[in-house]
């Protein structure tokens, strides 16, 4: 149809406005409206045509029904532009458009120049996948393929002369039956875990813990869109490490000393237990305000991150978010031990302003 | 598309329809039904009822929308009909037997009304094929220029659609024969200098000279002339005809005109056609065409179209009660000096001169009025009372919506003046080389109510951008002049008297 041309012409455009918008919607990431399952609504201002039109508040109008003088319209009673031009009236509102978290990856990649990560172990790691693809003369009974077997009972009845297109009964015999066949295929598969772990010490503030939130959420787009079937696993740490589910990790608030270590060691323990490294793609992303209780607890963890996380993920990210209260010794003691390994990312968020540049700096290296 | 021409079965209903609607006095051009399935409908819909437009994304985005509500199974097209000789509608494939019924009672009411309706005497009755060369000039352009700055100029085009005078068809604008009359008396008597003695005029004043200032003060007169000479409605002519245009960019903005003008009757007589369209589908279907087993169907969606929420206006629904109200009123004699002057309540009530002149009155209704002179001429209290009609308006303090009067006056100002020019703030070209410099100046006629900022600064953009020279508007903030201006860079905006 026509109109198919106006119509990609259109999402053609909405992509473009998203693409020019996406360091804003990148900060408020809660913005993003109504998730569904793989689609998400993202509001974009003035995708329709401007015209001098009255500002809608001031116009009020008539309508029609019950009720006595100041009694209140319920909400969403009154359509913008409503009256007598119903129907061809624009919203006042921001036009929804529903964009696939696919594409906002897409999206996200090409304006931030990620490249795609280039994935460990994909010759070895493999999974079978049964493909239905042919027709056989043996199989159990339930896969039996009705239509060729009746075809092929037809076929043998009129060769033989034994149809009667008056009485047209057809009997399959045992070497009519047809089954369906199947192949195993060798699919190479990757496999992709994103282990977070998050600082939830008193000096990490309701603000501090939003950055992670945002950021957390386009991480797991990027990585999704680059993994199918990605898992993620949430450890919060303030002296002693545990892991949680989702909801509680962003929501949890402890007091407290804080303990890098407990959170790296728990990190380790779930790769060996979970995760070989032989066939998972693994990333852990760490965010603190990078206070930590002594330089006895960072060196241990240094040595931790030497001696059994780097060598068995893709990339080890942390991200270090600045609170009023953190000293920000963290990240320094980092650079100068581990700084120069090539699948460690290091990036300190200062605000929402700076996750851009953060997340950048986390998948800048396609890893 | 694959228009599929009519199954025997609807093509017999579509006679005994016609039949219906014929001896009931309804008069039209000939009528095309033609079956969609929704996704055609949908597409016909989004191009604004015609099967071929020229290329552009609004039309992509109205596709989506239709095409998600119809999905979500929040709303269905009924109907669709355009203006045209022949006249052509179309029929939703998946509709039940008594929806097409429907539909083409409700479709022989709309042509009808577009064929004898006054607003409509003016317009192409053409226009299927008109739009479809419109499509194949813009396509062209497109091919010669590239999608996006024919894309461009669309936008900016109609960003200033409704920039037209919606009277300009029924009446000619004259230039003021007194002022030309004026301006030819106070022609100019040229001096030269001072002369002292008479015989030396010739000298000092030789003819030449004279004939010399007399060519400056012309010339200086024709400058000064404002252009246009007074305030301009149709702001697109006046760009047709002043604006540095490429001939490409000529021919787009004069398509865009030509298709607003043709679109601008139906606004202005919205509720009058919808109303027009569903007395008929309602008398047709109830008295004619309607099988028993088919009234509950029928009875869902006649209440469905004429449902009304409290805070918007159904046309439909306004429309036929009106309409109704007439015909009634002129049944019963309820109108002239002696009904007008009656104050006694109950005489009022019993009221019924048994004139029966209500059919011969709303078909004479049907071609004398528009939305306006409608409602000016035939809303009375007590329809406005049995309407329930109210006024709303914004709350700040409380940030609702509630409603504010329902006073009989105020009810229908309010509903006159949304009616008025669709509604839509009066804006006028005043000056096309103001402060000399060549620069645009529009004034808005303020009415009450303000402009909507963020939009008047976004069109203003896109006049200067089709004049090429800065654009300025006149209009009131909270009461106070201001004037809006754009220089191809920046905004600005500063304090003017009124």
């Amino acid at each position: 149809m026509k109109i198919h041309q106006d119509h990609s012409r259109f999402k053609e455009i909405v992509r473009g406005k998203i693409k020019a918008n996406l360091r804003k919607y990148v900060q408020k990431g809660e913005m993003i409206g109504k998730r569904g399952k793989d689609v998400i609504s993202i509001p974009i201002p003035f995708i329709d045509i401007p015209h001098f039109k009255y500002g809608h508040k001031e116009q009020g109008g008539v309508g029609q029904g019950d009720g006595e003088v100041g009694q209140q319209l319920a909400p969403g009673a009154v359509q913008p532009g409503a009256g007598h031009q119903a129907g061809s009236a624009e919203g006042d509102h921001a036009l929804e458009v529903d964009v696939s978290l696919d594409e906002l990856a897409q999206i996200l990649g090409e304006e931030l120049q990620l490249p795609n990560i280039e994935r460990r172990g994909k010759e070895k790691i493999i999974a079978q996948k049964v493909k239905y693809t042919g027709i056989n003369t043996t199989g159990p009974e339930s896969l039996r393929h009705f239509k060729r077997t009746y075809k092929q009972a037809l076929r043998r009845q009129i060769a033989l002369g034994a149809y009667d297109p008056k009485v047209p009964v057809i009997i399959p015999t045992r070497e009519d039956r047809r089954y369906r066949s199947y192949k195993l295929q060798n699919l190479p598969e990757t496999n992709a875990v994103i282990l977070y772990m998050m600082d939830v010490s008193g000096s990490m503030g309701d603000e501090q813990k939003e950055i992670v939130r945002i950021e957390s959420f386009w991480l797991d787009t990027w990585l999704r869109h680059q993994y199918k079937g990605l898992e993620c696993r949430y450890i919060i740490h303030d002296a002693v490490a545990r892991e949680v589910d989702r909801e509680t990790f962003f929501h949890t608030r402890e007091s407290g000393g804080t303990m890098i270590s407990s959170a790296y060691k728990l990190c380790k323990e779930i790769i060996k237990a979970d995760y070989p490294s032989s066939s998972w793609n693994i990333y852990p992303f760490h965010f603190s305000d990078g206070d930590n209780w002594s330089a006895d607890d960072t060196r241990f963890c240094i040595e931790m991150l030497r001696n059994d996380v780097l060598p068995a993920v893709n990339q080890f990210a942390y991200g270090q978010v600045e609170s009023p209260y953190g000293s920000g010794q963290f990240i320094k003691d980092l650079r100068e031990a581990i700084g120069e390994s090539e699948n460690v990312a290091l990036s300190e968020i200062a605000d929402k302003d700076a996750i851009y540049q953060s997340i950048k700096d986390f998948l800048g290296r396609g890893k | 598309m694959s228009p599929k021409s009519l199954s025997p079965r609807l093509q017999d209903l579509k006679n005994e329809i016609e039949g219906y609607a014929k001896r009931l006095g309804l008069d039209f051009f000939q009528t095309v039904f033609e079956v969609l399935s929704y996704d055609e409908l949908n597409m016909v819909a989004a191009y604004g009822g015609f099967p071929n437009r020229y290329p552009h994304w609004r039309w992509g985005m109205e596709y989506e929308q239709l095409s998600k509500g119809y999905e979500y199974g929040l709303s269905k097209i009924y109907e669709l009909v355009i203006n045209n000789e022949p006249c052509y509608a179309y029929l939703l494939e998946s509709n039940a037997e008594v929806d097409q019924k429907l539909v083409m009672a409700h479709v022989y009411g709309h042509c009808d009304f577009f064929k004898n309706n006054f607003c409509f005497a003016h317009t192409n009755r053409r226009m299927v094929d008109e739009m479809a060369n419109h499509a194949t000039r813009v396509r062209r352009w497109i091919d010669r220029i590239g999608l996006e700055k024919v894309e461009e100029f669309v936008d900016r085009g109609l960003s200033v659609e409704n920039l037209i005078d919606y009277h300009a068809p029924y009446i000619r604008r004259n230039p003021d024969p007194k002022r030309t009359e004026e301006e030819s008396k106070s022609n100019e008597r040229v001096e030269g200098f001072k002369v002292d003695r008479e015989y030396m005029r010739g000298f000092v004043n030789p003819r030449e000279f004279i004939e010399a200032q007399r060519r400056k003060v012309e010339q200086q007169k024709i400058k000064s002339k404002k252009f246009p000479e007074r305030p301009q409605r149709d702001i697109l002519l006046f760009l047709l005809d002043h604006a540095p245009l490429e001939p490409w960019e000529f021919d787009v903005l004069s398509i865009i005109r030509e298709e607003a003008y043709y679109l601008a009757p139906q606004g202005q007589t919205k509720i009058m056609n919808e109303g027009w369209a569903s007395y008929w589908h309602s008398t047709i279907m109830t008295t004619h065409a309607l099988k028993d087993y088919e009234i509950i169907d029928y009875a869902d969606h006649h209440s469905g179209t004429m449902g009304t929420r409290p805070g918007s206006l159904n046309p439909y629904k306004l429309g036929i009660e009106l309409f109704r109200d007439i015909e009634d009123r002129w049944n019963k004699g309820r109108f002239g000096k002696e009904w007008d002057e009656c104050d006694d309540l109950r005489a009022r009530r019993a009221w019924d001169k048994k004139l029966g002149q209500g059919r011969e009155k709303i078909f004479e209704v049907r071609k004398h009025y528009n939305d306006v002179t409608f409602i000016d001429t035939f809303l009375t209290p007590e329809f406005a009372i049995d309407q329930k009609l109210f006024v709303y308006g914004y709350n700040e303090k409380r940030n609702v919506w509630e409603i504010v009067d329902r006073e009989f006056r105020k009810v229908k100002n309010k509903l006159l003046h949304q009616l008025t020019n669709f509604g839509q703030p009066i804006i006028e070209v005043a000056d096309g080389n103001y402060d000399n410099r060549g620069e645009l100046l529009l004034t808005h006629k303020h009415d009450g109510q303000d402009l909507k900022a963020d939009y008047a600064r976004e069109t203003l953009k896109n006049l200067q951008s089709l004049w090429r020279r800065p654009a300025n508007l006149i209009t009131r903030y909270e009461g106070k002049g201001v004037m809006l201006r754009y220089d191809g860079q920046n905004h600005s905006e500063k304090k003017v008297d009124l």
